[in-house]
């Protein structure tokens, strides 16, 4: 295909545009973690790493940090199994209903947020009692078990079920099949999932606000509680900014999934 | 598939699908159900605690009060500017991702561009905080030589954070669709004498829709719910989601009719998208 001159410097410039749009935000929140100056002006006034030494020594902060790592870590593993379930049955069966069951698959994140706590802290309050850890993941888990469906649901469209019957028409039962042939090929779509929906959970702040108990605080909520308060702002900032760099991590793995998928 | 033929096909689907439904009919449609059961009861005024009587006067103050009216149709028009802003922006860079770069600088781009997807929600926000600052803010830095300020909080602010916010779901779906762009047909289309714009507006265009449209699903749903970065960047500006959760402590009923709003929005524009087959390319 033959691009116009004029379009190609069109091209170059929106992604000039929509690349400085993505970073300057971020770059800003890692210098202002390093600014004397403890209210948001620009430009600095000064270069220090002591709010980085006061981050790291936050009890607060640790023990936040510690409880959205748990509640990703269950969330993801529910939906791991109940979702990974669900596309197996949805793209390798036609039964009855099949395609409403789809869309409800696709409710808890088409749905804001909002709802979908609010409900859920009504149902928990009501028939719980109070609101814990556990209704925290059990709240992550819902809309966790559709990122892993739609990875794996993804994948086996593309795949087609001719291995499978390969497989089978060689005499491996259904198990030996799903062992041998059916889970080495969801292998990366898996991995993607449970990526995505930790890091989903980890972040989480709408439906965790409705489904965490009084001193339940995960990172992100720690983060809002603590936005507004002038005295915490530089700590809140290095958090900020150590998270942008942590980021990285999920993207080299990912990375590392799509090489493994096209090689 | 010869599970077609098989009898036992259909336990083994209801054996599969059993545990996933179970959790997500009974758990979530059932609180769902229940949420909207709530919004036809009614609050003791004096210890605002639910009075489980039949009454739709909450249905009939959502809908007649000119000033929940205003906030919907508020709501919306962000959602939709945050919604094509996403799109605006997305094209191009997707476009010239899958077809004009190397290919070998391919994947380098695409984890420039998810970069902002691993980012926490709140610490986005936070950036556009400190961004559009009033005085003191980067913005107003920078535009100031010019003459101008920099605009503060409120409805611009949440729309260009809630941009900001959504913009990678934007982009991943439509990048997924113009890579699958048979090269064949925009080389006919070009070949058959249509210039660049043309061949986008009457090629491109038509053949990514659906994964344009899929990506709308979140933009547009995410930003409809959204209540707290408009609580970081609205400074009074408020949405439908300020409203259930102002609501949400005192008044469950009220709150749960306004939250049906929504609800009702994305149902309407879920079932309208569907024979566009965007929701295969989620």
């Amino acid at each position: 295909m033959k691009i116009s001159k004029a379009a190609k410097v069109f091209l170059y410039l929106m992604m000039g545009f929509g690349f400085s749009f993505i970073y300057v935000p971020l770059l800003l929140v890692v210098i202002n973690s390093f600014n004397t100056n403890t209210s948001f002006a620009w430009p600095p006034t000064g270069f220090t790493t002591s709010w980085w030494g006061k981050a790291v020594v936050n009890e607060g902060v640790k023990d936040a940090i510690t409880r959205s790592a748990v509640v990703a870590l269950f969330a993801t593993t529910i939906a791991l199994f109940l979702g990974s379930l669900a596309a197996a049955a949805i793209s390798r069966y036609k039964f009855f209903g099949r395609d409403t069951i789809s869309l409800l698959f696709v409710l808890p994140i088409a749905l804001p947020g909002i709802v979908t706590g609010i409900a859920l802290n009504n149902v928990f309050t009501n028939f719980l009692g109070e609101l814990t850890i556990f209704t925290i993941i059990v709240g992550h888990a819902t809309f966790c078990i559709v990122v892993v469906f739609n990875n794996v649901a993804a994948r086996y469209r593309r795949l087609g079920a001719n291995l499978e019957e390969a497989s089978m028409d060689l005499g491996a039962n259904r198990f030996t099949t799903y062992r041998l042939v059916t889970f080495p090929l969801l292998r990366s779509a898996l991995l993607a999932g449970a990526l995505l929906s930790f890091a989903l959970s980890f972040d989480e702040i709408i439906v965790t606000t409705f489904t965490a108990g009084a001193g339940q605080a995960t990172l992100p909520i720690w983060i809002f509680q603590n936005l507004f308060r002038p005295n915490q702002a530089p700590i809140v900032n290095v958090v900020a900014a150590a998270l942008i760099l942590i980021s990285i991590i999920p993207i080299y793995l990912s990375q590392r999934l799509t090489q493994e998928k096209s090689n | 598939m010869r599970d077609l033929l098989n009898k036992r096909a259909g336990a083994r689907a209801a054996t599969l699908i059993s545990l996933p439904l179970l959790w997500l009919v009974v758990l979530y449609i059932g609180s769902l159900f229940a949420l909207f059961i709530t919004s036809i009861w009614q609050i003791d005024t004096f210890t605002s605690k639910i009075v489980r009587e039949f009454t739709l006067q909450n249905f009939i103050d959502v809908f007649t009060d000119r000033a929940y009216f205003n906030v919907t149709i508020r709501t919306l028009f962000v959602a939709i500017c945050v919604t094509i802003i996403c799109a605006v922006i997305a094209i191009p860079m997707a476009f010239f991702i899958a077809r004009v770069a190397k290919e070998k600088s391919r994947p380098v781009l695409i984890a420039l561009l998810i970069t902002p997807l691993w980012a926490s929600y709140l610490v986005k926000i936070y950036a556009w905080r400190t961004m559009f600052y009033p005085e003191k803010g980067f913005i107003n830095w920078l535009i100031s030589p010019i003459g101008l300020s920099s605009p503060g909080f409120g409805i611009f602010a949440v729309i260009i954070g809630l941009t900001y916010l959504w913009l990678p779901y934007m982009i991943l779906p439509i990048y997924a669709g113009m890579e699958k762009l048979p090269t064949s047909i925009l080389d006919a289309s070009s070949d058959l004498g249509a210039k660049s714009a043309r061949t986008f507006f009457s090629v491109i265009l038509p053949i990514t829709w659906p994964a344009i449209i899929a990506g709308s699903i979140f933009t547009f749903s995410l930003s409809m719910g959204d209540y707290i970065t408009v609580q970081i960047l609205g400074g009074t500006f408020q949405m439908l989601g300020n409203v259930v959760y102002q609501n949400f402590s005192l008044n469950l009923p009220f709150a749960a009719a306004v939250a049906l709003i929504p609800v009702i929005i994305m149902m309407v524009y879920l079932s309208s998208i569907r024979k566009t087959g965007a929701l295969d390319n989620l």
